[in-house]
């Protein structure tokens, strides 16, 4: 892995207190930056990653090869516009690119940590998080988005950080994860605990990684991250490669043999501990209760605009679930717009060329952005 | 900008609160936030034209004013304004019951349904009117409850909602309706802004 020492990285000393209890000190977190800081230091926008991303939002990533998880929104001239914007992206801690996770190497055992990495929750990704911005020497952000888990990084980052940023953009997120994603979540931590390879977490990160458990999570996940309609409209009944049914288990249907690419190219990039962690992250996160009950406490504070955006066929993080952020918001008076766009590429659609989407948001960053300066001037 | 945008500018007050029901591509909102330094907010029904607002960079959400206005909490805008679309509602009673607590003031306009050419329409030709502010056939209105500026003077006398000002819109002629010109402008206004308060 030498394209590991091209990665930029902080290590952060001060000591950080996790939710857990426990604390941590003195460990690596790592980013990419796209685009250019500016004299007033004013155009940056921090974005949160998902379950399975990574800090190379944008362009190819170095390690995997293939385009970076956001590619369709950052880049010149793009919804989140490198041109015009400075974008930071962090991988998470409990990650598996290089930010302090469980695959990192323990010097004292020479050995990956395992699941002897402490329990991680959002709140713990997103203040580790902020010292990126002390290192990048940052006052106060453009915009603070991301979608799905990086859309809960933005609601905490926010309640923690009132006006840190000017904007916040929440994507097919929601403030308290339901019994149902807990669920499939469990779903994909039981597949990857009962590989035998798994060895309660202390396996050798080379040779025997628990892939096939991962994999099965990783397919598990992946449908529910499609609609319905988008799985019968693309993959229907074809099937792979053969004229008829063959009377056995191998993939006859298309979609089998896609779930089964899916789940394969997964292992190749991603821990499985990793995997384990961040999922229980999401899992417990739950805004609403932080703040008793009242998730419109959660932003008593803040002066930062809202811009939710939740999507029709997203049935993982439906938009009634993104409207209960708005109401929360606008119970306060805070400065919050909201729209579902149509589509039928279900929760994934954030990550993917959906017009409407990223035309919205490149709109309303670029006229935001220009309304702040008109007024300070 | 529209005549009927113009005299709900003048309605409000500089630094206050607006929420705009039913903004539409955002004009109205537009206009206030520029001149008249007032925090607008709105809320549209139709996705198109709640990313026409997005896109400006206005505070809308995505709703419909017979679900989502009570998400509000009460008097929380020193304005709440509902343009031209009163009549368009399951429940006209219920909204504007909604829109009075959560603003203080309230601006409604209708299209009036009193309007000579509406009367002359249904008594000369036995049709429903199709007008230039009522452009619908009757099988595809959106229209469900339409009425005249008579009506909702009625409505707002038996709901013990006063009308602070009444304006008469009649193509680009704005005049004031009192109560002692009401049947007149009742035939001749197409549009009755009022100002309303609980």
């Amino acid at each position: 892995m030498s394209n590991l020492n091209k990665m930029k990285n902080i290590i952060i000393e001060e000591a950080l207190k996790l939710d857990c209890g426990k604390e941590i000190s003195n460990f690596p977190l790592a980013y990419e930056t796209y685009g250019n800081l500016n004299e007033k230091k004013d155009n940056a926008i921090l974005i949160f990653h998902a379950l399975t991303g990574d800090q190379y939002a944008s362009g190819i990533n170095p390690i995997t090869k293939k385009e970076g998880w956001w590619n369709y929104a950052v880049g010149p001239g793009k919804a989140f516009d490198t041109d015009k914007f400075f974008v930071i992206c962090a991988n998470v801690i409990g990650g598996c690119m290089g930010s302090y996770g469980p695959g990192i190497i323990d010097p004292l055992t020479n050995k990956p940590i395992g699941t002897n990495f402490p329990v991680i929750t959002i709140n713990d990704m997103v203040n580790a998080q902020y010292n990126l911005l002390d290192y990048l020497k940052i006052e106060k952000l453009f915009a603070v988005a991301g979608g799905s888990m990086g859309g809960m990084q933005v609601l905490q980052f926010v309640s923690n950080f009132p006006n840190k940023a000017r904007v916040a953009l929440p994507i097919a997120c929601t403030a308290s994860h339901s019994a149902q994603n807990i669920a499939f979540n469990e779903l994909g931590r039981q597949a990857i605990m009962s590989d035998s390879n798994w060895n309660e977490g202390l396996y050798d990160e080379k040779s025997t990684n628990p892939d096939k458990g991962l994999a099965v999570a990783r397919m598990a996940a992946h449908i529910t991250y499609l609609s319905k309609q988008g799985l019968q409209e693309k993959f229907g009944r074809n099937l792979q490669e053969r004229s008829d049914l063959k009377f056995g288990f191998d993939a006859d249907f298309q979609i089998e043999s896609y779930l089964r690419y899916q789940g394969s190219v997964f292992v190749d990039r991603f821990d499985a501990n990793s995997y384990l962690y961040i999922t229980r992250a999401m899992d417990y996160f739950d805004l609403t209760k932080q703040f008793g009950g009242n998730l419109s406490k959660a932003f008593k504070d803040t002066k930062t605009k809202f811009f939710i955006i939740s999507f029709t066929s997203d049935w993982l993080y439906p938009t009634s679930e993104n409207k209960d952020i708005v109401i929360a918001l606008n119970a306060i008076g805070a400065d919050v717009g909201f729209v579902e766009i149509k589509t039928d590429k279900g929760h994934d659609s954030f990550l993917l060329d959906v017009p409407d989407f990223l035309s919205t948001i490149k709109n309303y960053l670029n006229t935001t952005y220009s309304n702040i300066n008109e007024r300070r001037i | 900008m529209k005549e009927e945008f113009k005299v709900i500018s003048k309605f409000i007050e500089e630094k206050s609160r607006v929420l705009d029901v039913g903004c539409g591509d955002g004009i109205l909102m537009e206009y206030l936030s520029k001149n008249k330094v007032v925090d607008v907010r709105g809320l549209e029904i139709s996705k198109e034209k709640v990313k026409k607002c997005l896109s400006k960079g206005l505070a809308v959400i995505e709703g419909d004013a017979e679900n989502d206005l009570k998400q509000f909490p009460d008097l929380s805008f020193d304005y709440v304004i509902l343009s031209q679309t009163l009549q368009a509602f399951m429940s006209p009673e219920n909204v504007i019951e909604n829109l009075l607590r959560v603003g203080k003031k309230v601006i409604v306009t209708i299209p009036n349904f009193g309007h000579w050419k509406v009367r002359l329409d249904l008594l000369l030709k036995g049709e429903m009117p199709v007008t230039k502010n009522l452009p619908y056939q009757w099988y595809n209105t959106p229209n469900l409850h339409m009425c005249t500026i008579q009506d909702f003077y009625n409505f707002c006398n038996n709901k013990r909602v006063n009308i602070y000002k009444s304006i008469s819109l009649n193509g680009e002629k704005i005049s004031n309706i009192t109560t002692s010109n009401l049947k007149y402008k009742n035939l001749i206004s197409e549009l009755g802004i009022f100002l309303l308060e609980k």
